[in-house]
């Protein structure tokens, strides 16, 4: 059996250390590590995503970290992904965002796993998408993406989650900020973290403000009303593992909310364009991916993953050669 | 020809509060281009075991300035053994007697460094002597 099978085995037999394996091959591209996903792609599909993103020092990974208690208070498993920036520089990464879930080390319930963005632009790094494939297959109901912490423009999340949430914190700026296009756009959920501090108030009527504009509170019953949350102090573990609490129940009601209105396909279908994207872009060159966009084929292909009939590797191999004669 | 970027584990084990050293390490490692997973102060063995398998590293360094490196780094190569993770090279740091050391490289760790070791010496005794798989 290759190298590639056999991890993938193991990956699906619920070997932990495999499974970080696969995801550091996919992080360093390490070749015919695709053989490996394609044993895999099929069995995804099964867990909720959910994005945790915001600013430097908002809080992601604290809320995050309380969010697992929450999760597995409820009986769910979770799988973590937390992405920390990869130094332009020396190309090394510090990543530090488990220090602050270290009481779940040995919950085999849960698996967390840092990631280094290795240059990518997006807030998350460029492995996160099949990542969650990986955690998807060790049967974690919940995976949450925590990203860097992100400025306005950061919003990749949106093509590998399902829900996403976005810490705000008091004093980053006016109203004026919260009608920026970008990150303000991109939130099913709003957490104002650290809503004991000076300034939460504004902010919380700021952002509601802002929700109440949006289109889709006016269509009623039918859209997805964003929440406003308020989390408070860490200092006080109860209250504020109350405030979590509520914050998961939030995050349900959002994923029921998607199913009940048939929109979960639809967020499916844009992660798993972007996918396929990624695959043909590491197989075939750009001019030939323009090409099938403007005849449509793509859509077309799409429709294949969805089915799970394929996978995004076998479809790209099968388009080179089509255009590599 | 290895693609593989290096990953690094740094863990204080048992009860020591003093990282100042293991943070100094950390910033040095990540300007070496080393990808390092800081986990910090007061952990169990089993915490980091659990946590260097789970992050697929490379290396665990170990800090101990509370003179409990006999017990906590000893139980840490042993925890990695026992799920067959002996490929992780550990390596240990901190206020460590002479005498100590021959029981820790018997125990499996791998190299031991004290006061005036410096930060270059580090980085060159890993890359020298990691070399994380295909």
């Amino acid at each position: 059996m290759s190298i590639m099978k056999e991890l993938s085995k193991k990956v699906l037999e619920g070997d932990i250390r495999a499974a970080s394996r696969l995801i550091r091959n996919l992080e360093d591209q390490i070749p015919n590590t695709y053989i490996a996903m394609q044993e895999i792609f099929g069995k995804t599909g099964n867990a909720h995503v959910v994005g945790i993103t915001g600013a430097p020092g908002a809080g992601k990974s604290t809320l995050t970290d309380e969010l697992i208690c929450a999760y597995r208070k409820k009986g769910d498993t979770v799988g973590v992904l937390a992405v920390d920036p990869t130094s332009p520089f020396s190309g090394g990464a510090l990543l530090g965002d488990r220090i602050r879930m270290l009481r779940h080390a040995e919950d085999t319930g849960v698996f967390i796993r840092s990631l280094a963005t290795r240059g990518a632009m997006g807030g998350i790094s460029k492995a996160v998408g099949e990542a969650i494939h990986v955690m998807d297959v060790l049967k974690k109901s919940k995976i949450i993406v925590e990203t860097v912490g992100v400025g306005q423009q950061e919003v990749d999340i949106i093509n590998h989650a399902h829900t996403v949430a976005v810490v705000l914190v008091p004093g980053m700026g006016d109203e004026i900020q919260a009608l920026k296009a970008g990150l303000m756009e991109i939130a099913d959920i709003f957490i104002i973290n650290k809503a004991d501090r000076d300034g939460a108030g504004k902010l919380y009527k700021e952002t509601l403000n802002m929700v109440n504009m949006s289109k889709d509170n006016k269509n009623g019953a039918q859209g997805w009303r964003i929440p406003v949350l308020l989390v408070e102090s860490v200092l006080e573990p109860i209250k504020f593992a109350e405030s979590v609490e509520a914050l998961r129940d939030k995050i349900d009601e959002h994923y029921q909310y998607l199913i009940d209105n048939d929109l979960l396909s639809e967020r499916m279908r844009r992660k798993t364009t972007a996918e396929l994207n990624e695959a043909l872009w590491g197989t075939i060159l750009q001019p030939i991916l323009k090409d099938l966009h403007a005849d449509g084929e793509i859509n077309r292909l799409v429709d294949k993953l969805l089915t799970k009939a394929s996978d995004p590797y076998s479809l790209a191999a099968e388009v080179a050669s089509k255009y590599m004669k | 020809m290895s693609n593989r970027k290096i990953r690094v584990l740094l863990a204080k084990p048992g009860l020591d509060g003093h990282d100042r050293g293991a943070r100094v390490i950390a910033r040095c490692f990540r300007d070496a281009g080393f990808e390092v997973i800081y986990t910090g102060c007061h952990q169990t063995p089993e915490m980091i075991a659990a946590v260097a398998l789970q992050e697929d590293v490379d290396v665990v360094g170990l800090s101990c300035l509370s003179g409990a490196h006999n017990y906590l780094f000893p139980q840490v190569a042993k925890l990695l053994q026992d799920k067959g993770a002996n490929d992780i090279t550990v390596i240990g740091g901190g206020i460590i007697p002479e005498k100590d050391m021959a029981g820790l490289y018997e125990a499996g760790i791998k190299e031991i460094f004290t006061p005036g070791a410096t930060l270059d010496s580090l980085v060159e005794w890993i890359n020298n002597n990691v070399n994380p798989k295909e």
